[in-house]
């Protein structure tokens, strides 16, 4: 892991390396080199592999983040590369070209995140959800509780109770309350 | 006899006929119930799930020929009946059977099968094709091992007539067909499995296939008379292999429990083995029993 | 399939999703290859104009359908309630529960509850668990092809108001809103014994003659069909699909 990190981090000037252990690292690398560096791993490191593709909302850096997760079955290695691009109008070079399955993990993301990949074949179908007409659910500024309220009739009178205070007032009920609240509970 | 006199008794013949067909279908289920360690439905289940269908309110019409379906297997399973003796030697109950009515039954027996190609075709399921060409694909495959079976029993008999063939076998259980001409009574036997719809060779009528089945579309009375007529089918089959094989019926009670035990073998077949995909089921109809219907034929013609 | 089938696959679909792109301006909508309208070719050469949406189903609005008077009408609920055919149709979490209902143990076959594999042919829907816009469109259409009368068993916490899901973007939170509901067994999930329970009220639901949901459905069916288009948005069958 440690040989071939050496040997990409000086051609892809990668900032923010993290090597949780032999056989898995991390790095972070640019937005207009990242297909470039895909590309370069399966074909000459050995990562023929693709394991998965996701993203992560960083709301407060107002940015997405995509996760290339790649796999070398011979030295039994994985290397994630991380891409940091920009929250407004997301939009990504597509790698539809490498590996077929990326073209469902595309169609994936943008139903999901909204993220565009320009290019991608069936980019435009639904994924999961038919006739989504709202912002894309899975960023973090779209209030789930808010649309199903909005949405779905929701019937008057649901009451929800915190498990753990509920049943420590029910099962010990003289008991005072000493332990310590969960930081969830408030 | 006077005909009039003779329909009555065929109509009340056919009464009996459908009413032991839904206890039968009752008792058989039953039976599958028990094996899998179930209690299983009431006996009185069909007559009670012919009324409901009588009571479904809506219906639907897919035009004249959806109409057929159902009416086709009707017919199929009254001239079943109507051509073929229930009972021996009675003038009441041998109803309108003549001389070479085999081939007549052949007939009736793909007739229904037909039918419902017709009216499931024009049900506007798109894949109702499929679930009509598997189940025509499957009964020729069975046909052909029961015909190479008759065959060999006109051979035999030198009669092409149910009664004839039933006669030649009156006078102890030695003189039946299954014992006099045991290839051929091996080979109808087998292809009695196919005929009877139980479970190695159900996969058209089957449950979790119907969705590509032929009957479908078909739903309330349609669906009533579709059952009423599956069920006389299956009493009608077995009295078939019975007057072939087993020597026919006297009376009632012989005819009732000889059917029960014929359609108790496939059911028995059916609950120890699983289904057959149909390539799979065409294919051993044209294996061994196919082999031993062309070696019955070959006994009797040298 | 070949290398060169693959990649003249992959051009025709580029070809496609851009034709897509540049047709159907902002709307979003996929309407599968097989629904779009188009010209087929007959066998004697005349083009032929296929919409196969509104060609296989008819748009119909649904009618009451008056039960019968009297003594009859009290024989064919009994028969309906001891020949309960329910369709084979798992649309949550729920339906995991049905198999145990009909294998030996709890064996609902004794209590005339059957399934059966198509809409036309059964007359209970049991709505099980969590129910998903997506599946809503689904199960709408397999009701509306069930012959009246008709019944909807609806199993869960979730059907009644929204259970564990209540927040959720993509499943509903009231059943009644959308379909009439004839019995609600509740529970996260209810056990078999809770559906036998269910069946049972069922069965004295019709035999009283309370079973006439579908007429109800037929006479409030604008309203419920509002309620339906508001949350499937993308609306691509007719209106009833008989």
């Amino acid at each position: 892991m440690k040989e071939i990190l050496d040997r990409i981090t000086p051609k892809y000037d990668l900032q923010d390396v993290s090597i949780k252990d032999d056989l898995q690292a991390y790095v972070v690398v640019e937005k207009k080199l990242a297909i470039d560096m895909v590309t370069y791993m399966r074909d000459y490191e050995g990562f023929s592999h693709f394991v998965l593709m996701s993203c992560v909302d960083w709301i407060e850096d107002n940015k997405l983040q995509l996760l290339y997760l790649l796999n070398n079955p011979e030295k039994k290695c994985v290397i994630g590369i991380k891409v940091f691009i920009d929250r407004e109008n997301p939009s990504m070079q597509s790698a539809h070209h490498l590996w077929k399955q990326i073209w469902t993990y595309q169609r994936e993301l943008r139903e999901a995140f909204g993220i565009d990949f320009p290019g991608s074949p069936r980019i435009e179908e639904n994924f999961v959800l038919e006739g989504w007409t709202d912002k894309p659910h899975m960023l973090r500024d779209f209030d789930t509780n808010k649309y199903a309220e909005e949405t779905y009739f929701p019937r008057t009178g649901r009451s929800t109770n915190d498990p753990a205070t509920y049943m420590r007032q029910k099962l010990y009920p003289n008991q005072p309350v000493t332990a310590k609240k969960n930081k969830d509970d408030e | 006899m006077n005909i009039y006199v003779k329909l009555a008794y065929t109509l009340l013949g056919f009464f009996l006929v459908l009413n032991w067909g839904l206890l039968m279908s009752a008792t058989l289920r039953k039976i599958v119930a028990r094996v899998a360690g179930r209690h299983g439905i009431p006996f009185y289940q069909p007559w009670i799930d012919l009324l409901k269908n009588i009571g479904v309110r809506t219906t639907l019409s897919h035009g004249f020929m959806f109409y057929l379906g159902p009416v086709f297997r009707f017919t199929g399973a009254v001239g079943m009946f109507l051509f073929m003796p229930a009972l021996f030697g009675s003038d009441m109950w041998s109803n309108f059977s003549f001389e070479g009515d085999i081939v007549l039954i052949l007939y009736f027996q793909l007739f229904g099968m037909l039918g419902m190609a017709i009216g499931a075709g024009e049900g506007g399921h798109p894949h109702s094709a499929i679930g009509i060409a598997r189940g025509l694909a499957q009964h020729a495959a069975i046909e052909i091992p029961m015909t190479l079976g008759i065959i060999s029993l006109a051979i035999q008999y030198h009669t092409l007539s149910f009664t004839d063939i039933v006669a030649a076998q009156q006078g102890g259980i030695a003189n039946w067909t299954i014992f006099t001409n045991p290839i051929a009574g091996v080979t109808l036997l087998l292809a009695a499995l196919g005929a009877m719809g139980h479970s190695p060779f159900n996969l058209v009528k089957a449950p979790n296939e119907i969705p590509i089945g032929p009957p479908t579309e078909y739903h309330g009375t349609y669906l009533g008379v579709l059952m009423s007529s599956g069920v006389v089918l299956h009493v009608m089959e077995a009295a078939l292999f019975m007057n072939l094989l087993f020597g026919g019926a006297t009376n009632w009670v012989e005819f009732i429990i000889k059917t029960f035990l014929i359609n108790f073998y496939s059911v028995f077949v059916g609950v120890v083995f699983p289904r057959f995909k149909i390539e799979q089921s065409v294919v051993w109809f044209f294996k061994v029993p196919m082999a031993l219907g062309i070696l019955a034929i070959l006994i009797y013609s040298f | 399939m070949s290398e060169l089938d693959i990649n003249d696959k992959v051009k025709e679909m580029l070809e496609k999703s851009a034709e897509n792109a540049g047709s159907k301006n902002s709307e979003k909508t996929f309407v599968h290859p097989e629904d779009e309208e188009r010209e087929v070719i007959a066998p004697d050469g005349s083009i032929i104009k296929v919409n196969p949406i509104y060609d296989y189903f008819s748009g119909k609005k649904p009618t009451e359908e008056k039960p019968s008077n009297g003594v009859v009408e009290k024989f064919l609920n009994w028969a309906r309630s001891e020949s309960i055919w329910v369709l084979g149709f798992g649309t949550g979490c729920g339906s995991i529960e049905i198999p145990p209902l009909m294998t030996p143990r709890f064996d609902a076959f004794r209590f005339g509850i059957q399934m059966r594999p198509t809409p036309r042919q059964s007359n209970a829907f049991i709505i099980s668990g969590y129910l998903s816009v997506k599946t809503l469109k689904r199960v709408i259409r397999s009701y509306e092809q069930m012959p009246s009368p008709k019944y909807v068993l609806a199993l869960g916490s979730c059907t009644i108001n929204g259970g564990m899901y209540y927040d959720s973007y993509s499943t509903i939170n009231r059943l009644d809103k959308y379909l009439p509901v004839d019995v609600y067994i509740a529970g996260c999930m209810p056990r078999p014994e809770a559906l036998l329970a269910g069946f049972m009220k069922l069965k004295e639901l019709i035999k009283e003659g309370k079973g006439e949901k579908a007429n109800e459905y037929a006479r409030n069916f604008d309203e419920y069909k509002a309620n339906q288009k508001k949350i499937i948005k993308d609306w691509n069958m007719p209106d009833y699909n008989w």
